[in-house]
């Protein structure tokens, strides 16, 4: 009755939050969307070469390659899960619960980042893969097989240092349940993108013998 | 009244609905490694991969990032642009499928 009195105000009009979230969140959300550009760039520009290569090297065995890298996908997968837990057990306030759940997630993602490193050594090493030649033929394959994988790998690490600095900010007493939540929204993001990644790198490069 | 609202998506989502996504999650990952060793070819796995991982990514997007949860107008400001974006670099990816037929016999 009282809302038709007065002509409705539009939460355009100043005064109040218009998406109803901090400013914390909605510069997160804005830094994502342009992160997503970035990426959206390379894997299209990767998908533009391994279309227009039919040639294209496939390296990635099924047993092991494909075995280890499905592993490293668990990993980030899981850690996405141990972080919305810690922004549920800090909306919860319970901040013991929340550290243990983002240690839990960087030791998740730190395992991602041994795995991949395993991998990038072995593929360097053994394999003699550089950004410029490769065994296997077309030599874009190692370009943007690193800058796709080493830009998102940087990623997950900027990702664990984020979490170290918020989890010890939880544990004395510091920062406030949105503070975990906007870590919790870069660290989905950062799975987010290996959700592309893995299928376009590595499973479309993959081999059955 | 809104912050009423707020309370009872919080209790929307719980514990077992981020368990369930992440289940679901892990079985869209498997089918995808299963088209990986059924060796489909090109265009039709390329499709398939990013079909796949676009459910993926929304799932995450919407229960994990709780985009679901937040106003429909903070959705409005970040997604038509980004997909927008990506459409317009997709008009290219014609072009690569006509380089391999244009090459000259070597």
């Amino acid at each position: 009755m009282s809302s038709q009195a007065t002509a409705p105000v539009s939460v355009w009009e100043g005064g109040q939050s218009p998406y109803a979230t901090n400013s914390k969140k909605f510069g997160m959300w804005l830094f994502i969307i342009s992160d997503a550009l970035t990426f959206s760039a390379l894997l299209f520009a990767y998908t533009y070469c391994r279309v227009a290569n039919p040639d294209w090297p496939k390296p990635f065995e099924f047993t092991p390659a494909i075995i280890f890298s499905s592993i490293m996908t668990f990993a980030l997968l899981t850690s996405s899960l141990t972080m919305v837990m810690a922004v549920h057990s800090m909306n919860a306030g319970n901040r013991g619960a929340t550290a243990r759940w983002i240690v839990a997630t960087m030791i998740a993602g730190g395992t991602f980042v041994a795995l991949h490193l395993t991998e990038w050594l072995k593929l360097i090493n053994e394999e003699h893969v550089t950004p410029f030649q490769n065994p296997w033929g077309v030599p874009l394959f190692g370009a943007t097989f690193f800058s796709i994988t080493g830009l998102h790998m940087t990623h997950v690490v900027v990702g664990i240092i984020y979490l170290g600095i918020i989890c010890q900010a939880v544990v004395r007493g510091k920062f406030k349940a949105e503070d975990v939540e906007v870590a919790g929204l870069y660290w989905h993001f950062v799975d987010l993108v290996w959700m592309f990644v893995f299928p376009l790198v590595y499973l479309m490069s993959a081999r059955v013998n | 009244m809104s912050a009423h609202a707020e309370e009872i998506h919080d209790h929307a989502v719980g514990i077992p609905t981020f368990v369930k996504v992440w289940v679901a999650l892990l079985v869209l990952t498997g089918i995808e490694v299963f088209l990986a060793y059924e060796q489909v070819p090109t265009m039709i796995m390329l499709t398939a991969l990013v079909g796949l991982s676009v459910i993926k990514a929304a799932l995450i997007i919407a229960y994990f990032m709780h985009l679901k949860f937040e106003r429909f107008s903070l959705f409005l400001t970040l997604f038509p642009m980004l997909v927008f974006c990506i459409l317009l670099m997709l008009i290219f990816l014609g072009d690569a499928t006509r380089i391999p037929v244009m090459r000259p016999p070597s």
